[in-house]
């Protein structure tokens, strides 16, 4: 583990006092974002983010399958998230860890929640055979707020995935389905070819941390390091809040909740304009 | 990276077209318009992560592979340690998206196999004396897959080492080379074998040697060769392995060599 | 004598023969020739040819001055990080205080840093460091600003005359460690021009003229202050 030197936590707390951050940065500010699209070939669907120096790579893989017991007519929806060596020397190799379970679910609650994907418009047959959509969420390099990288690189990828339904593999699939079920007919007569999948809008996640009183968004690695509260916040293109996760051992008070709201609906429309950029919406 | 949302479109299209194709037809053309020695296009970027001490993204056909160094550094669990020399760690992996079947994440007996041999052949020219009891973390990143995939990484691998200032004798490269048939069912021995060439062909032979001095250090076959075959064989990879080598060394100095003007 | 243009080699080079130079450090020799082992800029003299390196993590070496970062504090030692691949102990003998058995926390604990020295590096690399001098000491205050080790000289520069530059134009103390650790205490807007200055040091670290062109910087800033 590498071991922040304590000086570095009471300079930016000094800074913080003045309302400085070490980088320059606002309070409210968010470092360059950029958004990629399809650039894993293999994927379905994926994008790269970069959020200042932070990497994360999403890749959105299709597959056909038996629906959960509960939900018969619905899609099936997997997040994974890797903290792979490669982003961070403190990154081990090994079976996900509660850091990296903890960014998936959390990313997925994100999409679950919210309903981007409508999983009722992906099924094929009720009971019987739905589609699953895997998101696999890479971090490249680590330098800070992988909450909102992963969860940004985690929508563009879902915005640019198209259904491989013109794959051989699912036409064979589809075929052997429509002996049993006749139906599947009709299910390839609407959909001859590969089709994106059925999404609604998205909310973007904004993520903020407390030291010492001062309360940043879209924390640097140093900041996140001596953090003692996280704040997690996701606006909808309506500016309502869909979403809300608080984390680390702090508190907040009411006010400084409400700053951070108003802030992250700035920030959210902003980060919203780029998607649609990159999605090429 | 390159974002081509059209390419598989594309590919979808004409895919009856393509199927139906030979591997190579009777002129000696690849599917994918190759010559018999010509490599796959490839792209390779130095120093492209901030965190990792040295890393590399390569683009090899369609493979795109990251790599990044860490170490060298005291080596971890404490058992591991070799008071006389550093351990090289390379860990090969494949990310769940980079292939046509989602992979399961995690290490595979297959991934756990082509870790082995890159730390074993990059073990060969680093100069593990000068850090007893340490290690040498290599990670090794498909995000793309498209046959080849342990030479990408080896290769990509190389040059992270380099970027992160270990002491080496040499650059390791790999490339592989392989056997197909052609119409008349002659046994064509190529260079760099692509997809289909690698799923339908009758060898695939992955090479990795230390340029300097031509010793092998990666070495494996996989198919059926004769004795002349395999030396063909052998005698194009290591000839493909000079030609990636210099694109190593061009893409080090590209990054390093320029020196800022005074202005 | 320094040669015009600073050339840049990889390892596996071919630098030159035993017969005619001396293999110096970054080097390896082969069958009587010299060959590079390293990333890095060539050094040729006339009698040596050796490489020095552009990148790697900090090599310790005896009577080095690095700044370490405590990891842990153990009974009788303490296990400080100075940035090398190896931790460095640091034992209570070699402290100006008198510490009790395992009352080495309540001297320095997890996240302090200290301005200290390399005492031993043995055949293991296995590493002790002493706070036992006079110009040693537990920092206090101020900001510690990691570098590459290898742009170290270039910081410090010829005969100091880089650093002197910096802390005159800022008025900061400034502590440059061997490791690539770097010490600056001052007020904030001259601790973020030392920052700042040292990104364009380690930038432009292989440039001609680089220290009349920092000169410039810092009095074109001291300037606009005014």
């Amino acid at each position: 583990m590498t071991i922040t030197p304590s000086i570095k936590r009471d300079y930016l707390e000094n800074l913080a006092k003045q309302g400085k951050r070490a980088d320059g940065r606002n309070f409210d500010e968010f470092r360059k974002i950029e958004i990629e699209t399809g650039v894993v070939l293999k994927a379905e669907g994926s994008a790269r983010v970069k959020i200042g120096n932070t990497q994360v790579l999403a890749g959105i893989k299709m597959d056909m399958g038996d629906p959960y017991m509960d939900t018969p007519d619905e899609g099936v929806m997997m997040t994974a998230a890797e903290l792979i060596p490669l982003a961070s020397p403190d990154f081990e190799a090994g079976p996900p860890d509660k850091e990296s379970i903890e960014l998936a679910r959390v990313v997925d609650r994100g999409i679950r929640e919210s309903k981007i994907v409508d999983t009722k418009k992906l099924c094929i047959v009720p009971k019987e055979k739905v589609w699953m959509i895997f998101i696999d969420i890479h971090i490249l390099d680590y330098d800070g707020n992988l909450f909102d990288a992963a969860s940004l690189a985690a929508l563009a990828a879902l915005k640019t995935t198209k259904i491989p339904i013109e794959d051989k593999r699912f036409q064979e699939q589809l075929s052997k389905l429509m002996e049993k079920f006749p139906q599947v007919k009709e299910y390839l007569k609407e959909h001859p070819k590969d089709f994106p999948l059925p999404l609604s809008e998205a909310p973007i996640s904004c993520t903020s941390v407390k030291f010492n009183g001062a309360v940043v968004m879209d924390p640097s690695l140093d900041e996140e390091e001596i953090a003692e509260a996280r704040l997690t916040v996701a606006i909808d293109n309506n500016g309502d809040i869909r979403a809300m996760q608080k984390g680390l051992n702090g508190s907040f008070t009411k006010e400084e909740i409400k700053k951070v709201i108003k802030a992250s609906t700035d920030n959210g429309k902003k980060i919203r304009e780029k998607l649609y950029k990159s999605a090429g919406k | 990276m390159n974002s081509n949302p059209d390419v598989k479109l594309k590919q979808n299209e004409s895919e009856k077209e393509i199927a139906e194709k030979p591997l190579i037809d009777i002129h000696g053309k690849r599917k994918d318009g190759r010559e018999s020695g010509d490599l796959r296009k490839i792209k390779i970027e130095v120093g492209v992560l901030h965190r990792a001490e040295g890393s590399c993204y390569l683009e090899w056909g369609g493979n795109k592979v990251m790599a990044a160094v860490y170490g060298p550094r005291e080596a971890v669990p404490r058992h591991t340690q070799n008071p006389l020399r550093a351990i090289v760690n390379a860990r090969y992996n494949m990310a769940a998206f980079s292939v046509d079947e989602r992979k399961r994440p995690g290490p595979d007996r297959r991934s756990q196999e082509i870790s082995k041999v890159i730390s074993e052949a990059l073990g060969h020219v680093i100069l593990l004396e000068r850090f007893p009891r340490a290690s040498i973390d290599v990670s090794i990143e498909i995000l793309d897959a498209e046959a080849g995939t342990r030479c990408a990484g080896l290769t990509a691998a190389a040059v992270a080492l380099v970027d992160a200032g270990i002491p080496m004798k040499d650059i390791p490269v790999a490339c592989a080379a392989g056997k197909i048939k052609d119409p008349k069912q002659n046994e064509i021995i190529v260079l760099d074998l692509g997809k289909e060439e690698d799923n339908f062909g009758d060898a695939d032979l992955p090479v990795a040697i230390s340029p300097r001095t031509g010793e092998i250090l990666l070495l494996q076959m996989d198919g059926h060769l004769t004795q002349e075959e395999f030396e063909k064989a052998l005698d194009l990879a290591i000839k493909g392995c000079h030609t990636v080598s210099e694109l190593q060394k061009k893409a080090i100095i590209e990054k390093y060599g320029s020196m800022p003007e005074a202005k | 004598m320094t040669t015009e243009t600073r050339k840049i080699v990889i390892p596996s080079q071919l630098l030159g023969d035993v017969k005619n130079k001396k293999a110096g450090k970054g080097t390896f020799v082969e069958n009587g020739k010299i060959y590079s082992e390293l990333l890095g800029v060539l050094n040729d003299s006339p009698e040596y040819i050796g490489v020095t390196p552009l990148k790697g993590r900090y090599d310790p070496v005896e009577r080095d001055f690095v700044i370490g970062v405590v990891e842990e504090a153990m009974s009788s030692s303490w296990l400080v990080d100075i940035n090398a691949a190896y931790p460095a102990l640091l034992h209570v003998n070699e402290v100006p205080w008198d510490v009790e058995f395992g009352e080495t926390d309540r001297y320095l604990n997890q996240g302090d840093s200290i301005m200290a020295k390399v005492l031993q590096v043995d055949q293991e690399k296995k590493l002790q460091i002493t706070l036992k001098d006079y110009n040693l000491f537990k920092i206090k205050g101020g900001y510690i600003l990691d570098v590459e080790p290898t742009k170290v000289p270039r910081i410090i520069g010829k005969k100091g005359s880089m650093i002197a530059l910096l802390k005159n134009y800022t008025k900061c103390r400034i502590f440059v460690g061997q490791n690539g650790r770097v010490w600056i205490d001052g007020n904030e807007e001259g601790i973020q021009k030392v920052i700042d200055t040292i990104k364009v040091i380690e930038n432009e670290a292989l440039s001609y003229g680089l220290t009349d062109r920092v000169e410039k910087l810092l009095k074109k800033d001291a300037k606009d202050v005014q």
